[in-house]
C-alpha cells in the first residue's frame, strides 16, 4: 500500500508540474496587466509602468519563457511572487485557502456521506415510496445549479426572518463583526453549508443508487441469502461495501465540481476566500495571484485523487494486492 | 434482473416533451410578445406584472418576459452547440486513442490526464474575458473544455471493442481500420454518444449560465439566463418576478434535458435490460 | 428427505420457466437434473431455495423432511438456507463476495445459524478448507477470492455449502466453465462432501456426462417439464423417450478409429516453426499499472497442416491455443519463429499481399453472439467479406444467398439481425462468412464449445461436410477431447505454451506418451455409467500453471503423475532439463522411421506403449 501510494505520489508530482505550468502560461497570455496602470488618472509615464510591472514579474514586454522562469523559480522556493498591488500572493493566498475550506469542507463531507446512505437506502427498496421520493427528490435538486440553489436559500431564509421578526438566519461573512464566538460562526455556515451539501447529496445518492441496484442482483449476495442471511443483512453485510468500490473514484471527479460550487459559494454569501479573489484577480490581471489560486486548485484536485485512491485500496483488496 | 423498460421510456417521453414545449415557449413567445427584448418602457421601471408587460419591467425599463425568453434561447443554443462539438472531438479523440492503443494512445491520455486535472472552468475563466467574438467564441472554449471525460470512455469502450470478435473477424477479413471504425465501432458507441451528449446540455447550460452570472460569459447589452439571474437575484426578495421567472425556466430545461438523458440511457443501454 | 411436487415457476403470467416437476432425492442420494440451456433447471433450483426474484410466482410444494417450505417468510427461510438447505453455484468468480477473505466468508456461514464465537468459526472454516482440499489452509483462510483460481473457488463454495452439515445440497452446474482436469477434481470435493455430510444432492448439469458417474438417479427435462426420469443406468441405456435418446446421440464420443496407413503426402498449407508470444503483464487496474513480469502465452510451438488436413490444437484454459491461433490470423512478423502459409513467410509480407492472403485464411470464432455485429442484417454480414475484396454488391447479395443455402439457413434469415437467431443459427452464420471466400485454410476457435449438446452435434456434422466438399484444410482449437476426436485428423496437445504431443488422432487418444495426454483423456467423464464407474484413473493434482512463472525444467512437473514414480537419477532430468519434443519410441513393433516421424512427444520419460494402452 505505501509503495503504491509513493508512485501515485511521483506521478501525481509530474501532472502538478504540468499543470501548474499550463495554468500559469495560460493566464500570463490571456491576462493584461498593463491595463490597469495605463487606466489610471493620470496616467503613469510608460518608462514607468515598465519598471513598476518588471519588478513585479508582470512585463508583457519581457519574453515570456523569462517571465515563466523568474516565476517557477519562485514557486520552487515556495514564494508565489507579488500581486498586482505589490502585495506578497503567499500571505493573501493561505489566509483565503482558510476561508474557502471552512466554508466548503462541512457541506461537503455531509453531501458525501448523506448522499451515499440515501442512495443505498433508496436502492435497496427499490420502487418503494421511499425510492420514489428519493429519486424525485434527488432529480429536481440536480436540475438546480448551486448558485441558483444558494440564492433560493437564502431568499428563503430572508423571508423567515421576516416572517419570525427575529435574524434566525445570517450568511454575510463568517461571523458577525466584533462577536466571533462558536455559535455565531456555525450559525454563518448553515445556509453555504446546506447549500453545498443539497447539491453534492444530489450527485451522490444518484451514483450509490445506480452501483448498489448493479450489486442487488449480484450472485455474491443471493450467495449469502442461501448461506442464510436476510436479504437486508446480506446487502447491507456484502452488497454495500462492494456498491462503495466505484464511489471512490467518483470523489476524485467530484472535487472539481466543489472548487466551482465554491467559487459561487463566497460571491453568494459574501465571503473573500479564493474564489472571489480569482474573479477580482482576473478582471485586474493579476497574473501572479491567479496562477497561485490555479495552483491550489490543481493541488486541490490531485490531493482528491489520492484520497479516492486511499478509500480504494482500503476497500477493495484487489487493488491492494497489486501493490 | 427484471427489465423496466417503462421507466426509462416515460422519462424520454417526459422529457421530450418538456423540451419541445420549451422550445416552442422560446421561438413563439417573441413573436407573441407585445414588447421586443431590446425595447425600453420610459413608461415602466420595475413593474409588476401587468396587461402591458406580462411579467414586469426591469429597472430600466425593459420587459422581463421578452428578455428571459432570449436569454432562455441563447443559453439553450450555446448548450446545444456546446455538447455537440464536445461529444464529437470526444468521440474522435476516444476512438482514435483506443483503436490504435499502442503511443497513439498513451500520449493522447496524457493530455486527457492534464486537462483533466486544471478544473477547466478555472481556465475558461480566466481566458473568457481576454477573447473577444461573442458567443461562437464562448461555445468553442466550453466545448474545448468538456470533452475529456467523454473521451476516455469512449476510449475504454473502443478498447473493449476492438477485442470483440467481430471486430476481429473484419479485420482478419481485410477491412481497412477506417472502415472497422465505421462500420462495426462507431455503431456500438452510437448509444453512450447519444447519452452523452444529451447529458452535456445541461452541463453546459449550467457552466454557461454560472459564466454569465460571474459576469464572464455572455457581456451586456447581450443577456442569457445567468446574467439574468444576476441582476434579478439582489431585489428578489422583494420583486422575484425577474429572478424567479428566469431561475424557474434554467431548472427547467436542466430537468427536461436530464429527463431525457437519463431515460435515453435506460432504453439504449444493452446491459441496463438485457440481464 | 427432499421432495417437490408439482412445481411450477412463472415470471410474466405466460413465461413459464417451470412447469409441474416432481422429485424426490432420500439422505446420501444422487440426483442429477440434465437439461440444455433454457430448460428450467436453474430456475427449479431458485425455487427451491426460494431465491427466486420477488417478481416470480411459485405453486407447487417443496418439502424438506416433510416440513413445507413454499410460502414460508423471509426471516424463516433464512433459518433453513444455509442450514439444512444449501447451494452450490454455476460461476464461482461472481458468486464470492470480492471484498471479504474466503475464511471469514465461511465462518460467516457458521456464525449465522450456530452462534458460535468468531475464534470457533474460524477454526471450523480452516477445518473445512482442508476438508475440501486446499493446501495450507490456516494461510489461505486469509486470503481473497481473487487470488484463488476457480477450481479452488469452487471448493471454497463447497466449503461453504456444507459448513452447517445440510440435509440437502443443490449443486447448480458446479463444474461447468472449468478444465476438465479441474472438474474431475471439483466432483470428487463433492463426493466427498457427501460421504462427510450425509446430506442429499441435486446435481443440475447440462452434461451428461458428469452426471453418469456420479448420480444415483437422473431427470431430464426440456422446456420446463421433466420428460424422463429414472435410475442413472436405466436412463442411460434404455431411454424411455426419443428426446433423451437424441440427447444421448448428439454426446460426441471418444471410441475406436482407424489408424491412417500414414499420412498423405500433400502439399503443406500451413507450417509454424518456433513460434513465440510473449505479453507483458501489468498488475493492478487501468491507473495503477505496473510491470509485473511476463506472460509466456506461446513459447516455441511447431506444427504443420497439409491440404485438406484438420489438426486440432488442445489444452486447458490458458495453455495458449487460442494465443496461437491469432498470431498465425494476424500475418505479420510474430515476436519469435516463423509462420509460412501455402509457402509464403507471413514476415516478408507487404500490405496488398497481405490482404490478398486474407481471400485463403479465414476464421470462425467461438462465442456465437459476440462474433456477429449486433447491428448488421445477416446478408450484410455475409456480404462484407465479398465486397471487401472487391465483388460488386449485387453479386455479393446472390453470393450471401448461395452460402446461407450451403450452411443450412433459411433464406428468411437474410433479413434478421444476429439477435433474431439461435446460437446454433449464429454460429453456421459465422461460418458461412468464413466460407465466403472460398478460402483454403480455415482457422476454428473452439467452434461448438459454446452450444448445447444436440446443436453442437448438428455443428459438427455441418464442418465435416463442408471439408468433403470444399477439400479446405482446418486448423481448430478446443478444450473437449471428444469434440478434437470426431472432427481431427491430427492433434496437438499444448500445455502451458508449448507442445507436449502430437500426432495422428487415433494413436494419441489409444496410446498417449505423454503422461498429461494420458491425464486428460482420464479426466474426460463418459456418458456410459456402467464405464464410467468401473474405469481406474489417475487425477491430476493442481491447477492449470500459471504462465506467467515457473520454475526451470519441464513445464509439467509439478502435476506429473509419472514424475512423483521416478527415481532421483530420472527425476533431475525434468528438474534441470525442458525436455526437447522428439518421435515417440515405439518399442512393441518396429515401426518404418517414414510414419511415426509424424508422431512427437516432449517428455523425458515418455509413457511405455504397453503401459499407455487402454
Amino acid at each position: 500500500m505505501a509503495a503504491l501510494l509513493l508512485r501515485r505520489l511521483a506521478r501525481h508530482l509530474v501532472l502538478a508540474v504540468l499543470a501548474t505550468s499550463l495554468a500559469y502560461l495560460l493566464a500570463a497570455v490571456a491576462l493584461d496587466p498593463r491595463a490597469g496602470y495605463e487606466g489610471r488618472a493620470p496616467r503613469p509615464p510608460e518608462a514607468v509602468i515598465d519598471a513598476r510591472l518588471s519588478a513585479l514579474n508582470l512585463n508583457d514586454r519581457t519574453p515570456l519563457a523569462d517571465r515563466y522562469r523568474t516565476w517557477a523559480a519562485g514557486v520552487l522556493r515556495g514564494d508565489f511572487g507579488r500581486t498586482w498591488d505589490g502585495d506578497p500572493v503567499n500571505a493573501e493566498l493561505w489566509r483565503r485557502l482558510g476561508v474557502s475550506l471552512r466554508l466548503v469542507l462541512p457541506g461537503a463531507v455531509l453531501g458525501c456521506v448523506l448522499g451515499v446512505l440515501l442512495g443505498a437506502h433508496a436502492a435497496a427498496r427499490r420502487g418503494r415510496t421511499a425510492d420514489r421520493l428519493i429519486t424525485l427528490g434527488s432529480c429536481v435538486l440536480l436540475a438546480v445549479p448551486v448558485f441558483v440553489l444558494a440564492m433560493l436559500l437564502q431568499i428563503a431564509a430572508t423571508k423567515a426572518n421576516q416572517i419570525m421578526g427575529v435574524r434566525v438566519f445570517v450568511w454575510v461573512g463568517e461571523s458577525t463583526p466584533g462577536a466571533s464566538s462558536w455559535p455565531d460562526r456555525a450559525r454563518h455556515l448553515v445556509l453555504p453549508t446546506a447549500a453545498i451539501a443539497l447539491a453534492q447529496l444530489a450527485v451522490y445518492c444518484r451514483y450509490q443508487r445506480g452501483m448498489m441496484l448493479d450489486v442487488l442482483h449480484a450472485d455474491f449476495v443471493r450467495t449469502a441469502r442461501a448461506k442464510g442471511l436476510r436479504r437486508r443483512s446480506a446487502l447491507l453485510r456484502h452488497g454495500l461495501r462492494t456498491a462503495l468500490i466505484p464511489m471512490t473514484t467518483y470523489i476524485a471527479y467530484a472535487s472539481g465540481f466543489l472548487i466551482l460550487g465554491g467559487v459561487f459559494a463566497e460571491k453568494i454569501f459574501g465571503r473573500h476566500g479564493l474564489g472571489e479573489w480569482l474573479v477580482d484577480s482576473i478582471t485586474r490581471g493579476d497574473v501572479n495571484a491567479v496562477a497561485a489560486i490555479e495552483c491550489v486548485a490543481v493541488c486541490g484536485v490531485l490531493l482528491a485523487g489520492l484520497v479516492s485512491d486511499v478509500l480504494h485500496g482500503v476497500l477493495d483488496p484487489r487493488v491492494r494486492g497489486a501493490a | 434482473m427484471i427489465a423496466r423498460p417503462g421507466a426509462g421510456n416515460r422519462r424520454v417521453v417526459a422529457g421530450l416533451a418538456l423540451l419541445a414545449l420549451l422550445f416552442s415557449l422560446v421561438s413563439f413567445g417573441p413573436l407573441v410578445s407585445p414588447w421586443g427584448w431590446d425595447d425600453t418602457d420610459f413608461a415602466a421601471f420595475r413593474q409588476g406584472p401587468s396587461a402591458t408587460h406580462w411579467l414586469g419591467t426591469t429597472q430600466s425599463g425593459r420587459d422581463v418576459f421578452a428578455l428571459t425568453l432570449r436569454g432562455a434561447r441563447k443559453s439553450l443554443l450555446i448548450g446545444v452547440f456546446v455538447a455537440v462539438i464536445s461529444t464529437g472531438l470526444a468521440a474522435v479523440v476516444g476512438t482514435a486513442a483506443g483503436y490504435a492503443g499502442g503511443r497513439v494512445d498513451r500520449i493522447l491520455m496524457r493530455g486527457v490526464d492534464l486537462l483533466l486535472v486544471l478544473p477547466p472552468l478555472l481556465i475558461v475563466v480566466v481566458l473568457a474575458p481576454r477573447i473577444s467574438g461573442g458567443v461562437p467564441v464562448l461555445v468553442a472554449l466550453l466545448a474545448a473544455f468538456m470533452w475529456m471525460v467523454t473521451a476516455r470512455m469512449v476510449r475504454a469502450m473502443t478498447v473493449s471493442l476492438r477485442e470483440r470478435e467481430y471486430v476481429l473477424a473484419a479485420r482478419f477479413l481485410g477491412v481497412s481500420a477506417p472502415r472497422v471504425i465505421v462500420r462495426h465501432v462507431l455503431p456500438q458507441l452510437a448509444s453512450l454518444l447519444a447519452v452523452d451528449a444529451s447529458l452535456n446540455v445541461s452541463v453546459a447550460i449550467i457552466a454557461e449560465s454560472g459564466l454569465s452570472y460571474l459576469g464572464l460569459g455572455v457581456r451586456p447589452p447581450d443577456v442569457s439566463l445567468g446574467t439574468l439571474i444576476a441582476d434579478g437575484h439582489g431585489a428578489a426578495a422583494v420583486r422575484p418576478w425577474p429572478f424567479g421567472f428566469a431561475a424557474g425556466l434554467l431548472v427547467l430545461i436542466v430537468l427536461a434535458v436530464n429527463l431525457l438523458g437519463d431515460g435515453l440511457r435506460d432504453v439504449l443501454d444493452p446491459t441496463g435490460d438485457g440481464r | 428427505m427432499l421432495r417437490a411436487t408439482d412445481l411450477t415457476v412463472r415470471y410474466a403470467p405466460d413465461v413459464r420457466a417451470v412447469q409441474g416437476v416432481s422429485f424426490t432425492v432420500g439422505a446420501g442420494e444422487v440426483l442429477g437434473i440434465v437439461g440444455e440451456s433454457g430448460s428450467g433447471k436453474t430456475a427449479l433450483a431458485l425455487a427451491v431455495m426460494g431465491l427466486l426474484p420477488e417478481s416470480a410466482r411459485v405453486a407447487g410444494s417443496v418439502r424438506l423432511r416433510g416440513e413445507e417450505l413454499l410460502g414460508r417468510s423471509e426471516t424463516e427461510l433464512s433459518r433453513v438456507r444455509g442450514k439444512e438447505l444449501s447451494m452450490v453455484f454455476q460461476d464461482p468468480s461472481s458468486a464470492l463476495t470480492p471484498v471479504h477473505t474466503v475464511g471469514d466468508q465461511i465462518a460467516e456461514t457458521v456464525r449465522i445459524h450456530s452462534g458460535a464465537s468468531r475464534a470457533a468459526a474460524r477454526a471450523r472454516a480452516v477445518e473445512l478448507l482442508d476438508l475440501v482440499g486446499i493446501p495450507g489452509a490456516a494461510r489461505r483462510a486469509h486470503a481473497y477470492p481473487h487470488e484463488f483460481s476457480g477450481g479452488m473457488r469452487q471448493r471454497v463454495m463447497i466449503a461453504m455449502a456444507i459448513a452447517n452439515a445440510p440435509a440437502a445440497i443443490i449443486a447448480d452446474e458446479p463444474a461447468t466453465g472449468l478444465d476438465v482436469t479441474v472438474q474431475a477434481q471439483v466432483l470428487d470435493v463433492l463426493r466427498t462432501a457427501r460421504e462427510t455430510t450425509g446430506a442429499a444432492i441435486v446435481l443440475i448439469t447440462h452434461d451428461l456426462g458428469v452426471v453418469s458417474g456420479f448420480a444415483d438417479r437422473v431427470m431430464v427435462m426440456r422446456a420446463g417439464r421433466a420428460v424422463e426420469s429414472g435410475p442413472v443406468e436405466q436412463v442411460y441405456l434404455s431411454p424411455a423417450t426419443p428426446y433423451t435418446s437424441v440427447l444421448l446421440r448428439s454426446i460426441p464420443r471418444i471410441g475406436e478409429r482407424r489408424v491412417p496407413p500414414s499420412r498423405p503426402k500433400r502439399p503443406v498449407v500451413l507450417e509454424v516453426d518456433g513460434l513465440v508470444r510473449h505479453h507483458p503483464l501489468h498488475k493492478g487496474t487501468l491507473l495503477l499499472r505496473r510491470r509485473a513480469g511476463t506472460v509466456r502465452a506461446v513459447d516455441g510451438i511447431g506444427f504443420d497442416v497439409r491440404e485438406g488436413e484438420t489438426l486440432a490444437l488442445v489444452g486447458e484454459s490458458g495453455c495458449g491455443k487460442t494465443t496461437a491461433l491469432m498470431e498465425i490470423l494476424r500475418l505479420s512478423r510474430p515476436q519469435g519463429g516463423r509462420v509460412s502459409v501455402f509457402g509464403q513467410d507471413t514476415s516478408a509480407l507487404c500490405a496488398s499481399d497481405r490482404k490478398a492472403l486474407r481471400r485463403d485464411v479465414q476464421v470462425v470464432f467461438q462465442n456465437p453472439y459476440s462474433s456477429l455485429n449486433p447491428r448488421m442484417r445477416v446478408e450484410n454480414i455475409l456480404a462484407e467479406p465479398l465486397t471487401t475484396h472487391g465483388v460488386p454488391a449485387a453479386r455479393a447479395r446472390g453470393r450471401a444467398r448461395e452460402l446461407m443455402e450451403l450452411v443450412g439457413l433459411e433464406p428468411d434469415h437474410a433479413r434478421r439481425y444476429p439477435h433474431g437467431l439461435s446460437g446454433g443459427q449464429i454460429q453456421r452464420v459465422g461460418i458461412a462468412r468464413a466460407l465466403a471466400l472460398e478460402p483454403r485454410l480455415v482457422l476454428l476457435d473452439e467452434p461448438v464449445a459454446a452450444l448445447d449438446v444436440s446443436v453442437q452435434a448438428d455443428v459438427m456434422a455441418l464442418l465435416k461436410g463442408l471439408r468433403k466438399r470444399l477439400g479446405m484444410a482446418y486448423l481448430f482449437v478446443a478444450h473437449d477431447l471428444a469434440v478434437v476426436h470426431s472432427l481431427a485428423d491430427r492433434v496437438a496437445v499444448m500445455y502451458s505454451g508449448r507442445i507436449v504431443e502430437i500426432g495422428p488422432v487415433a494413436r494419441v487418444y489409444g496410446v498417449p506418451a505423454h503422461p498429461y495426454t494420458r491425464a486428460l483423456l482420464d479426466a474426460v467423464p463418459l456418458a456410459d455409467p456402467r464405464l464410467e464407474r468401473r474405469r481406474r484413473r489417475v487425477l491430476l493434482r493442481g491447477d492449470p500453471p500459471d504462465p506467467a512463472s515457473w520454475p526451470g525444467g519441464c513445464r509439467f512437473r509439478s502435476r506429473c503423475p509419472r514424475y512423483t514414480t521416478l527415481t532421483a537419477v530420472e527425476g533431475a532430468l525434468c528438474e534441470e532439463h525442458d525436455p526437447e519434443s522428439r518421435p515417440v519410441p515405439s518399442g512393441e513393433r518396429p515401426v518404418p522411421s517414414g510414419e511415426d516421424v509424424d508422431r512427437l512427444v516432449a517428455c523425458h520419460h515418455p509413457l511405455a506403449e504397453a503401459e499407455g494402452g487402454r
